[in-house]
């Protein structure tokens, strides 16, 4: 059932993207140039997805456990550092530079665009790079 | 600054369905979402690998589906600059999982849990992101 789940949380949340328009880098770099002509419409999505998820995280985190599976695996992690700086401004710098993020970039490529698919192929890379040279470890 | 191409209602309604897929994920299985570890995971990880595998297949069926449903047409304006798409793909990569999350992982996920270490990753991403949109502005 949790690979059921996993599927259904994908296709909402690609449903999601589609229907705030985040899946167009046009619209996410409406949203960063604020000092032009700004489109405040990625706030929103935030503010959105943050009413539904936020008082419900608070919720289901004092249960014992999910429904399908023994225990909750999520990080953790409070440490402030360098990585987190450093990796927040590379990220920013590339979404700046292509107006695509992760999730929105995966699912543009049901729209078949060979830029998009381009941007994907390039992050995966990203995220093999960091792998081998094992740069999320290290401090 | 000029507001333009503001889509307050699509963009509030998509992102509580966003929201939802976050709440539905976490119910279940347990995990928060966070798209840049999912994918990374995907490629990387033996752990949950199917389960990782599903969810990004889902968010590129999630916007086949509702197309399948809508009669509105949807259209992405993407640059047509294939070497800034790949090192834009690079730095995303390789920045979201130097940092641990993206938008969705410390935008959404982090701040929902009022963590710290996400608030600060979300506003230095979103920052560097809007600088660079203002310096490309410039070129």
């Amino acid at each position: 059932m949790n690979k059921l789940i996993s599927l259904i949380s994908g296709i909402v949340f690609g449903i999601g993207l589609l229907i705030s328009e985040m899946v167009n880098p046009a619209k996410v770099l409406g949203f960063l140039d604020l000092f032009g002509n700004w489109d405040p419409s990625l706030a929103f999505v935030m503010i959105g997805a943050l009413i539904i998820s936020s008082p419900l995280f608070h919720v289901i985190k004092k249960r014992e456990k999910p429904i399908f599976v023994e225990q909750f695996n999520y990080s953790n992690n409070k440490e402030i550092n360098n990585k987190l700086i450093i990796g927040s401004a590379l990220f920013g710098a590339g979404w700046g530079l292509g107006g695509l993020c992760p999730g929105p970039a995966i699912s543009s490529i049901a729209l078949l665009n060979i830029n998009s698919i381009t941007f994907v192929f390039a992050m995966f890379i990203g995220f093999y790079i960091v792998k081998f040279f094992n740069l999320s470890k290290t401090s | 600054m000029n507001i333009v191409n503001f889509t307050p209602f699509t963009a509030t309604l998509g992102g509580m369905i966003i929201g939802l897929a976050v709440v539905i994920f976490f119910f279940f299985n347990g995990r928060l979402v966070g798209i840049s570890g999912i994918a990374s995971n995907a490629l990387t990880e033996k752990d949950n690998k199917f389960d990782n595998i599903l969810f990004l297949l889902g968010l590129i069926i999630g916007p086949i589906i509702y197309s399948l449903f809508s009669s509105k047409e949807i259209n992405i304006t993407i640059s047509n600059s294939i070497i800034l798409l790949i090192f834009a793909g690079l730095l995303v990569g390789i920045g979201t999982r130097v940092s641990g999350g993206c938008t969705s992982g410390h935008g959404i996920s982090g701040i929902g849990r009022f963590s710290l270490r996400s608030i600060i990753a979300t506003i230095t991403f979103m920052v560097v992101g809007i600088l660079t949109v203002l310096i490309k502005s410039f070129i």
